[in-house]
């Protein structure tokens, strides 16, 4: 039974306004040229993002974005950026030469995946109850269905901190 | 004020009050003191030594590691709490607990190869 869309409810208004500035500060990230403040647009992004989990009620992953995104991720990046020799500040030369391609790319992929999910779902409707995206139900489908994809991710997460620590070595050399 | 939106409408609202009082402090502060800046008054103050070059410099290579270690640490942490919260529940038992300790087993090994190859000792 779908509900009647006019007038919105209170959540969709919020969502709505979340996901406007999730775009807004997607769009900063990718037009800025400052690549510190490319950084700090993407953690208004991703916080923007979390907002709209938590509207959701997908109450965990909201927190879990926060945690790794915002907290953890934002600040690899920022230290990506410390690694690298480039000037911080206004650069001009920021943009590179594939840039109408990456947009028609980036297009192209917004439109497979928006007409995917459309095409899916149409007008499926599912209340939003809230404790369905508590830690515990998490829990019960992760220990009981993705048992395999939990696993597999320690092993990908073993094989990148093994690749970080090869590279940052400069004592450790390959086969000769 | 109760339930879930309800609970989260307290979370924003509380944040509002803290935003407000931080920009409002800077704010009142701004309005309040005298401003007449100089070249001297702007620069950045460091022992009262004038700075020299650029606030910019290239850090090692081998700090990625102590970062990329957070991040192993992060996504290690997020999940345990949804694990910690079903584990003795019935229908789960034993296997679960094996589950969560062969995933730790598994970061634990990188843990060791980062202790074997050095990399956690300061110099």
């Amino acid at each position: 039974m779908t509900p009647a869309l006019w007038p919105p409810t209170a959540q969709e208004i919020v969502f709505l306004l979340l996901s406007v500035v999730a775009v807004g500060s997607a769009l900063l990230v990718v037009t800025t040229r400052q690549l510190v403040h490319a950084a700090l647009w993407l953690v208004a992004c991703f916080g923007a993002l979390a907002g709209c989990y938590l509207v959701l009620t997908a109450e965990f992953v909201a927190w879990v974005q926060v945690l790794i995104y915002v907290g953890a991720v934002v600040v690899l990046m920022l230290f990506g950026i410390m690694l690298t020799r480039a000037p911080i500040g206004r650069t001009a030369d920021l943009d590179s030469g594939n840039r109408v391609v990456a947009a028609l790319v980036a297009l192209a992929t917004a439109a497979v995946l928006v007409t995917v999910v459309i095409d899916g779902f149409r007008s499926a409707y599912t209340p939003l109850d809230p404790g369905t995206g508590s830690a515990k139900s998490l829990g019960g489908s992760i220990f009981r269905t993705w048992v395999l994809p939990f696993e597999a991710l320690s092993i990908l997460l073993l094989a990148a901190l093994i690749g970080a620590i090869v590279i940052s070595r400069t004592d450790i050399k390959g086969r000769e | 004020m109760t339930g879930y939106f309800g609970s989260y409408v307290v979370v924003a609202v509380l944040l509002g009050v803290g935003v407000a009082i931080f920009a409002g402090g800077l704010l009142a502060n701004r309005l309040l003191r005298p401003d007449r800046p100089t070249a001297e008054k702007l620069t950045t103050y460091e022992c009262g030594v004038d700075p020299v070059g650029e606030g910019w410099a290239q850090s090692q290579i081998r700090y990625y590691v102590f970062t990329y270690l957070y991040v192993v640490f992060a996504v290690d942490a997020v999940f345990l709490f949804p694990w910690a919260t079903v584990f003795a529940d019935p229908g789960f038992g034993l296997t679960t607990l094996v589950e969560m300790f062969v995933f730790l087993a598994f970061i634990a090994l990188g843990i060791l190869y980062a202790w074997r190859k050095r990399v956690l000792t300061w110099t």
